[in-house]
Order: structure tokens, then C-alpha cells, then sequence
């Protein structure tokens, strides 16, 4: 047994000690302990990562373990990492920790709300470790189903429309990509549904052609490619707070690490002819997330279109096939992971004490909210991109590599994604001048207490990852950097 | 003639015998002795499933008719443990005052039918799978209307027999074209014989028939929702799954054993069967309310992902199908098995009786959802996996647009099946179904069927053992 394994088996232990756990207290128990011990681990194996690098490793996926699973099928369990599973095995257990001091005092029905985030955990960090397109098909689906129930039992205002809306739009992309998978493995000829060994094998260009745009597309709707991007808004409007986070943070991440992992790596040449027309969709994305963020009043609806917009990012860096532009992608899928689930935990709290999501009916909140108040702003500057925090870094990086394009179509491109800067900037300094400063609007909330310290480990948990990468992020972005060179000199060839 | 050959027929034998002790128990013994007649039948039935789970080399008996190979245990097993299944969860009915003096009945009557499909699956001539056919329905309508002061009950039998009897002749139909143009029923010789002359395709298609209606593939399924819904709930399920089970595996062999020769005819042929099947079946579950309507819909819109490891033909088609209806099995008999528990006790069985069932019913509620989730094919649960295989051995055979549309209709069925799932987990209700302690013999029932659900899956022997004895063309 691999220890990456135990990425997936911490949360299969906290599933079966919440089964037979019956007091708030073991539950709460039960869950911080699992999240902790996952956020060391993931601490662990960077360590790990890192010194073995510099030992002078070179292999592409490090830590691999591989078990025949099902062998008619030549389906092997097999795990492994590089530095982009690192980055993102770092933000899922981040936001898996802070997402459970988050819903610490969650209600009703507790015990049924960690079991179902565990199973969701399970799904984000199988995902993450597997190199097996059967196993990291199967991860991605079990992360789509607790959704349903999430947001149906524990959500607020439509819940139950956007519960259905998010899984069947969701399973519409398995479906997709579950024809590109079997696609892939047949027409390769590979012995093994391996990503490495399969990446070695040269698919017919015909079949390229076909399964490219299935693949892509099928991880696209999870990483909110427009026009399939209308789940992202209901459904993480209408999500308790741990799920938005977990789910804008890390799921969404899925897509953009299934696009660069399996689509593009595997089928290089269909990338290279088809890019121009995603490149198209993702760019609508970024600017049309951005713009309609601006219209929001709801303040989840806002962070939830711009997340379109920064996700659509992600789709859009990867898609310029460059090293600088793809190591800005990984940057921002962690940069936006972090600050992302930051406004979703901060925007449960205030929501939590006003009972209004409605930007129209808060105001002067930081007087009464100091602490609240100030990690909202922070979150804001960092998602607008202030030097020194992390979205600065990953955007910095995208555009700057999305430039390196000599042509005018990539060119024209970027320059219109640039736009998204300003309009970010737009939507961020109006809600936080509006709700946090001026007059306080409803006297009901002059008299609310600030965080508590359940919330304030949350809080300040994201606040830290998102300064420290944004202060210092050559360690990090030299790891993500260093993997990003196979897949990039694959789409070279 | 040397008789002493038959006693290969191991299988057969050994349910006869249980069967016929049965029947002999029922008829004489006193009403003291006739309280154990249950436990008793069911500790027969599970001695005749261990026994009988090994498979042995191939055979012939009666110069091919009767014709073995290994595969055939598995199916066999399959079907008697389903039928274990069902009888537990009939214990409760058949305990009843009304229907303690039909018992013996019902158990002769059930294990009749498998007995057939015993015959049917080892049959190697059309004669013995007819009569194989016949032992099987024939004794599966009486159970239908086993109700029979019952209106729904009745009539349903009178459907299923009418229909039954309507297919099985044009069937026959078939059989005598094909003798007349080859003049022969034996499965072996008919292999080379059939060449494709447009009489064979015709008698191909007539015989066929007989099977896709107990299959119930669109558009021979007409008689489903009505049958399901009148019928007991547990002869429901054992309608559902033992008897659908035993004739998409009959139909496999016999499409690669004796129509190997028309795989150009009967491939586009299922193909059709199967979008029409999984899409109208779909589309008409969505509107059900009666549960037991909506689970015939979807028991058919799943024989035509069935389909799709029938259609490629090869030996990862025949263990993806074998696995599946294992699979398709416990999901299956599990949400029949609760719907039957909540039947019996309230005599509710609409979705809005289901709303706010897990706040009084936790354990009923997570099972149907357990169940739910399997067939609609979500990881980690079984049904995820089967379904896989199908579509991959379907893909393998580039059917890929083929394995798109089944795929859209996932989502089809996802939709639906949740909307059970919402009924009893999201929606709130003024007077729940109240907390049912349901009695030993189902819980054990519903263990078996939770442990397949969420262990048959993850844990890749069994499919491997069973694709070591599959063959394709």
C-alpha cells in the first residue's frame, strides 16, 4: 500500500467513525482530527516532493504504485505524483480543513452533513493522486453525487433546482468524457489506461479529432467553460458554505487539471488545430463571468460569477500552450482555489449574523465586524490581483505568457482577457465600499458579534496560504513549473 | 441408451429434489411441522446454491440436447441466490393468515420457473428451449396472479399469460422456419447451417421475438409497467430480475452460437432495440408516480444498456453482461425489497408517500438510495462499474456513438432516480410513513443486497473469475 493512498483513506476512516459517532462532540472530533492529519500529510509529501527533486529524481510522476485492479480491462489501480498534483493536493486539504471549522455548528442532521463532504473529499483527493483514467474517472464522479444532497438538504433558497441543476449539467460532462476516455484507450492501442503509458502511444488523428473536443468539453463543464458554466452560479449560490468552498475551490479544479492532464496531454495534435475555437469559448468566460458579476446583488451570486471568470482563466492559460502560461494556470486554480473558498467561508459568516445576502441591505459592516471586515478586504485585493498576494502571481504569469504569442489572434485574445482585470477591480471595490463602509443600514446589525474562533482558524488558515504564496511563490511555482515541461514539450512535438 | 449420463445435470437434479421435498413437506406434514416450512425451505435452497456453485468441464447429454459449459454456474448461481433473495423478502407475506395455506404454492411454483430457466439456459436444441420457455412462464403467470381476489392481480395475470403465449408462438413460428430450412434444431449443426438466406433472417427475427418479450425490450414491453404493478411486489421482483436475467444470457449464447453467421443482420437490429429501448423507457419513467411503475420503466430502459454487451459479441461482452445482471440483481431486489417492506406494512407505494422517509425510516431510506445510486450507475457502488463494462465492451467494438446515446440517458435516469431520493431525503411531509421495524428475514435481505451493492464493485474477483469462463464469436 502507497501512502499517497492515505489521501483517500483518512477520509474513508472519518466516514466510518462518523457512522457510528452520535454526539456533536465526536462528530466535530472525528472531522478536525481527519481534516488535520490531512493538511499534515499534505505538508508531508510536499516535503517529500522537494527533497526528492533535489536528490536529483527526475522521473515524471513520483511515489507511482501500481495494482492490477481489473485486469480483463487492464484497469490498475495506480497512483502517483508530480508537482501539479502536489499544488493541488496542498488546496484540497487546505480547504477541506477549513471548510470544516467553517460548518463547525452546521445544522440540522450534522452527522449526515460530514459523511457526504467526506465522500466528497475522497472523489477531490482520489482524483488528484490517481494516473489511471479508470480510477480518475471514477474519483471524479463519486466528488459529482454528494453534491445532490449537499445543497438539496443543507442549501438555501432554490436549493432544490440548483442541487438538480448542478448534477444532471455535471453528469452531462461525465457522460462526454466517459465516451473520450473509452475513446482514448481503444484507438491508442495501449495495454494499460495509464496516463504515462498511454501519453507514449500516438493516437490516430481521426480519433484525435473526435475524442479531443468530448474530453476537453467534458472537463470544461466542470471548470465552468461557457456556455456550460450556468450550474457554477445557482448551484454555488445555493450550497452551505463548506460545500461552496469545497466545491468553487477544489471541484472546479478538476476540470482545469482534467483539460491539461488528459485532453491536451493525450491528444496533442487535435489540441494544437482545435485550441482557437476554446480559446474563443474561454475568453467569452473570462470577460462575460467578469461583466456579469458586476450586475449581481446577491453577494454568493458575485463570487460565483467570478469564479466563471477565473476559472475561465485557467482554461484560457492552459490553451496558450506555453510553460509560463501553464505554470500561471496551476498558479491561479490555487491562487483562485484559496481566496475563492476565503469570500465563500467569509460570506457564510456574514450571512450567518445578517440572515441577508443582499449587497442593497448591509452596509457599514466593518464597524460592527472588524475581523470579518478586514479578511473581506484582503480576499478582494487578492482577487483583483494585488502584488503580494497570489493572484497577482498567477495572473502576472498568464498574461505574461499568453503574450509570448507572436500572432495577432493570441494577441488580440489576451489583451481582451486583460480587460477582466478591470472589471474584477469594478465589482470587488463597489461591494466592499458599499457593504463594509458608510452608514450601517439595518439597526439590527449594529449589535452583531464578531468571529468566533472556530471561524477565525478557518479565516486565517486561507489568509496565510494566500500571503505566503503570494510573498514568496518561486518554491512553489518551481515545482509546478518543473512539471509543467513534459506535457508543454508533448504539445510541442 | 446409457440414462446414467443425466445425472451430470447436477443442478437440475438438486433443485428437483428440493422442490419435490418441498411439495411432500407442504402436502403432508401438520400444522405443528408446517410452522419450520420456510426455514426450512430457504436452508434447502441455500445447501442447493452451495452445492451446485462450482463449475465443472463442458458436456453433452442426449446427443446435444442438453448442452454444459462452465459459464452456466455462474448464471445459475446468480438466479438462486436472486431467488433466495426474493423469498426472504416474501417471508412476511406468505406468513399472513390469508396466505399461509398458499405457501407451499408459492415456493413449488417459484422454484418451477427457475427449474425452466435451468433447462432454458442449458438448452442445446430449440425443442429443450422451448420447453425450458414454457416451464418458466407458464407457472410465472399463476404467480402473478397469485392475488387472485385481488382485480389488479388478476387481470395482471391474464395480461401476462395473453401476452406470453402470444410471443412464445410466434417464437415457435420462428423455430419451424428454421427447421424447414434447414431440417434441423440442434444448436451445433444449425451454427454452419445458417448461411443468411432471406428465410433464416425471417425465422431470426420471429423467433427472437419470444425472448426480447421476456427481456421486455421497447416495443415488446407493453405488458411491464401493467404486470409490475398489479403482481405482488415480490413476484414483481423476481419478475424484474431472475426471469429478465436468464433470457438476456440465453439470448447472447444464442446469437453467437447459432446466429453467428447473421451477426450483420442481428447487430443493427439490437442496435435499434437498444436507443429505442433505453430512450422511450427513460422518457416514460419520468412521469410514474406508482414506484413499481417506475422501477418496470426502468427496468427496461436497463435491459437495453444490457443490450450493449449483447451487441458486441465478444467474450468481455458476455462477462460485462453476466456481471451486470449480477449487479443489476442486488440493486434491484434491494429497492424492491424496501418498496415491498413499506407496501406491506402501509400499503403505500406512490413517491409522495415516500416524502420525509428518511426522518422516521434512516435505514429503509439509505438502502433505496444505496439501490438508487447502483442503478443509476454513481461510483463507488456497484452499478457504476457494470455499467462501465458494458459500455466499454460496446466501445471496444467502436460503437461509440452508441455508448453517446446510452450515455445521455444516464443522465436521463439520473434525473429520475433522484427524484425518489428527494422524496425521501429533501421534501417534507405533514404525515411520513411511520417508523417500520421490518422483520428478520428481510433485514437480512437488505444486508446481502448493501454488501453487494457497495462490495461486488470495488473488489474485482468475482469479475474476474467470471471473465475467465466467458466466450464470444
Amino acid at each position: 500500500m502507497n501512502f499517497l493512498s492515505l489521501f483517500v483513506l483518512i477520509p474513508v476512516l472519518m466516514m466510518l467513525g462518523l457512522f457510528v459517532s452520535n454526539s456533536r462532540k465526536q462528530i466535530q472530533f472525528i472531522t478536525a482530527t481527519g481534516a488535520s492529519l490531512l493538511l499534515i500529510l499534505s505538508g508531508i509529501i510536499t516535503y517529500m516532493y522537494l527533497t526528492e527533486r533535489a536528490a536529483g529524481n527526475v522521473a515524471e510522476m513520483l511515489f507511482t504504485a501500481d495494482t492490477i485492479w481489473y485486469a480483463p480491462f487492464n484497469i490498475h489501480y495506480s497512483v502517483g505524483v508530480d508537482g501539479i498534483s502536489v499544488a493541488m493536493l496542498i488546496l484540497s486539504s487546505i480547504i477541506v480543513f477549513t471548510g470544516v471549522f467553517a460548518s463547525w455548528k452546521i445544522d440540522p442532521l450534522p452527522k449526515e452533513f460530514f459523511l457526504w463532504y467526506s465522500l466528497l473529499s475522497i472523489g477531490v483527493y482520489g482524483f488528484f493522486i490517481s494516473t489511471d483514467l479508470f480510477t480518475m474517472f471514477m474519483y471524479y464522479e463519486i466528488a459529482l453525487i454528494p453534491m445532490y444532497l449537499l445543497i438539496g438538504i443543507w442549501g438555501t433558497g432554490r436549493k432544490e433546482y440548483s442541487a438538480m441543476k448542478l448534477t444532471l449539467m455535471l453528469m452531462g460532462g461525465s457522460a462526454l468524457l466517459l465516451v473520450g476516455i473509452l475513446g482514448i484507450y481503444y484507438t491508442s492501442g495501449a495495454t494499460s489506461m495509464n496516463l504515462l503509458e498511454i501519453a507514449k502511444m500516438k493516437i490516430p488523428l481521426t480519433a484525435q479529432y473526435y475524442f479531443f473536443p468530448l474530453t476537453f468539453l467534458g472537463f470544461g463543464v466542470l471548470g465552468a467553460l461557457f456556455p456550460f458554466h450556468t450550474w457554477s452560479p445557482d448551484g454555488h449560490a445555493s450550497a452551505p458554505t463548506a460545500v461552496s468552498m469545497l466545491h468553487a475551490g477544489v471541484l472546479m479544479k478538476l476540470g482545469g487539471y482534467g483539460c491539461f492532464r488528459v485532453a491536451m496531454y493525450l491528444m496533442p495534435q487535435a489540441a494544437h488545430e482545435m485550441a482557437w475555437f476554446f480559446l474563443i469559448l474561454t475568453g467569452i468566460s473570462v470577460v462575460y463571468g467578469a461583466f456579469a458579476a458586476i450586475h449581481q446583488t446577491d453577494l454568493k451570486y458575485i463570487n460565483a460569477y467570478s469564479s466563471v471568470s477565473h476559472c475561465g482563466l485557467v482554461l484560457f492559460a492552459i490553451l496558450m500552450m506555453n510553460e509560463t502560461a501553464a505554470t500561471g494556470a496551476i498558479l491561479q486554480m490555487l491562487s483562485h482555489g484559496l481566496m475563492t473558498a476565503l469570500f465563500f467561508a467569509l460570506i457564510g459568516m456574514i450571512y450567518g449574523r445578517t440572515h441577508t445576502r443582499l449587497i442593497t441591505e448591509m452596509g457599514g459592516l466593518m464597524k460592527v465586524l472588524p475581523f470579518l471586515g478586514v479578511s473581506y478586504v484582503i480576499a478582494g485585493l487578492a482577487s483583483l490581483g494585488l502584488p503580494g498576494l497570489s493572484g497577482f502571481v498567477a495572473e502576472m504569469a498568464i498574461f505574461v505568457g499568453s503574450f509570448q504569442h507572436t500572432d495577432t489572434f493570441h494577441r488580440v485574445m489576451t489583451i481582451i482577457a486583460c480587460m477582466s482585470i478591470v472589471i474584477t477591480a469594478v465589482y470587488i471595490l463597489r461591494v466592499v465600499g458599499k457593504i463594509l463602509f458608510g452608514a450601517i443600514q439595518d439597526a439590527h446589525h449594529e449589535h452583531l458579534t464578531d468571529a468566533t474562533w472556530f471561524e477565525r482558524i478557518s479565516v486565517v488558515t486561507l489568509i496565510i496560504a494566500i500571503v505566503a504564496i503570494g510573498s514568496a511563490p518561486f518554491w512553489i511555482s518551481g515545482m509546478i513549473h518543473e512539471s509543467v515541461i513534459p506535457v508543454i514539450s508533448q504539445l510541442a512535438k | 441408451m446409457d440414462y446414467s449420463s443425466f445425472l451430470q445435470m447436477h443442478e437440475e437434479f438438486s433443485l428437483l429434489a428440493a422442490m419435490v421435498s418441498l411439495l411432500i413437506y407442504d402436502i403432508f406434514a401438520g400444522e405443528k411441522a408446517l410452522k419450520y416450512f420456510q426455514p426450512v425451505a430457504l436452508v434447502l435452497l441455500t445447501a442447493h446454491t452451495i452445492l451446485n456453485c462450482f463449475p465443472r468441464d463442458a458436456f453433452d447429454i442426449a446427443g446435444g440436447m442438453f448442452h454444459y459449459v462452465p459459464m452456466q454456474t455462474y448464471v445459475k448461481s446468480i438466479l438462486n441466490i436472486g431467488t433466495i433473495i426474493v423469498l426472504l423478502q416474501a417471508h412476511k407475506f406468505l406468513n399472513e393468515d390469508a396466505n399461509r395455506i398458499k405457501r407451499g404454492e408459492f415456493y413449488f411454483l417459484t422454484l418451477s420457473t427457475l427449474l425452466g430457466m435451468y433447462f432454458m439456459i442449458s438448452s442445446g436444441n430449440f425443442l429443450m428451449f422451448f420447453i425450458g420457455l414454457e416451464t418458466a412462464s407458464i407457472p410465472m403467470a399463476t404467480l402473478v396472479a397469485f392475488d387472485k381476489y385481488n382485480r389488479k392481480s388478476a387481470e395482471a395475470g391474464a395480461k401476462y399469460i395473453l401476452s406470453a403465449v402470444f410471443a412464445s408462438s410466434i417464437s415457435v413460428f420462428g423455430m419451424s422456419l428454421i427447421y424447414g430450412s434447414t431440417g434441423t434444431l440442434y444448436f451445433t449443426d444449425l451454427a454452419t447451417l445458417i448461411t443468411g438466406t432471406p428465410l433464416q433472417i425471417m425465422a431470426f427475427v420471429f423467433f427472437s421475438v419470444g425472448l426480447f418479450f421476456k427481456i421486455s425490450l421497447v416495443p415488446f414491453h407493453l405488458w411491464t409497467p401493467d404486470v409490475y404493478e398489479g403482481s405482488q411486489t415480490n413476484i414483481t421482483s423476481y419478475l424484474s430480475v431472475i426471469s429478465k436475467g436468464a433470457a438476456v444470457f440465453v439470448l447472447f449464447t444464442l446469437l453467437i452460437k447459432v446466429f453467428g453467421n447473421l451477426v450483420h443482420q442481428w447487430q443493427p437490429i439490437l442496435y435499434g432495440l437498444a436507443v429505442v429501448s433505453i430512450t422511450v423507457a427513460n422518457v416514460f419513467a419520468i412521469r410514474q408516480q406508482n414506484l413499481k411503475r417506475f422501477l418496470a420503466f426502468s427496468s427496461i430502459s436497463q435491459a437495453g444498456y444490457i443490450l450493449l454487451a449483447i451487441i458486441s459479441g465478444s467474450a468481455m461482452g458476455m462477462a460485462s453482461l453476466v456481471y451486470y445482471v449480477l449487479v443489476y440483481m442486488f440493486s434491484n431486489l434491494a429497492a424492491f425489497g424496501v418498496i415491498s417492506v413499506i407496501e406491506e406494512r402501509t400499503g403505500k407505494v406512490r413517491m409522495d408517500d415516500y416524502n420525509g422517509l428518511y426522518q422516521t425510516n434512516p435505514r429503509l431510506s439509505f438502502v433505496m438510495m444505496l439501490a438508487l445510486f447502483s442503478l443509476a450507475g454513481i461510483p463507488p457502488f456497484a452499478g457504476f462499474f457494470s455499467k462501465f463494462f458494458v459500455f466499454s465492451a460496446a466501445a471496444a467494438q467502436g460503437y461509440y456513438v452508441l455508448v453517446f446515446i446510452a450515455l445521455l440517458n444516464t443522465i436521463v435516469s439520473l434525473y429520475y432516480y433522484l427524484l425518489v431520493i428527494k422524496a425521501m431525503f429533501l421534501n417534507k411531509s405533514e404525515n411520513p410513513i411511520e417508523n417500520i421495524k421490518s422483520d428478520f428475514p428481510v433485514k437480512i435481505s437488505l444486508v446481502i443486497c448493501t454488501l453487494g451493492i457497495l462490495l461486488i464493485g470495488l473488489f474485482s474477483t468475482i469479475y474476474n473469475q467470471i471473465a475467465v469462463l466467458s466466450f464470444g464469436m
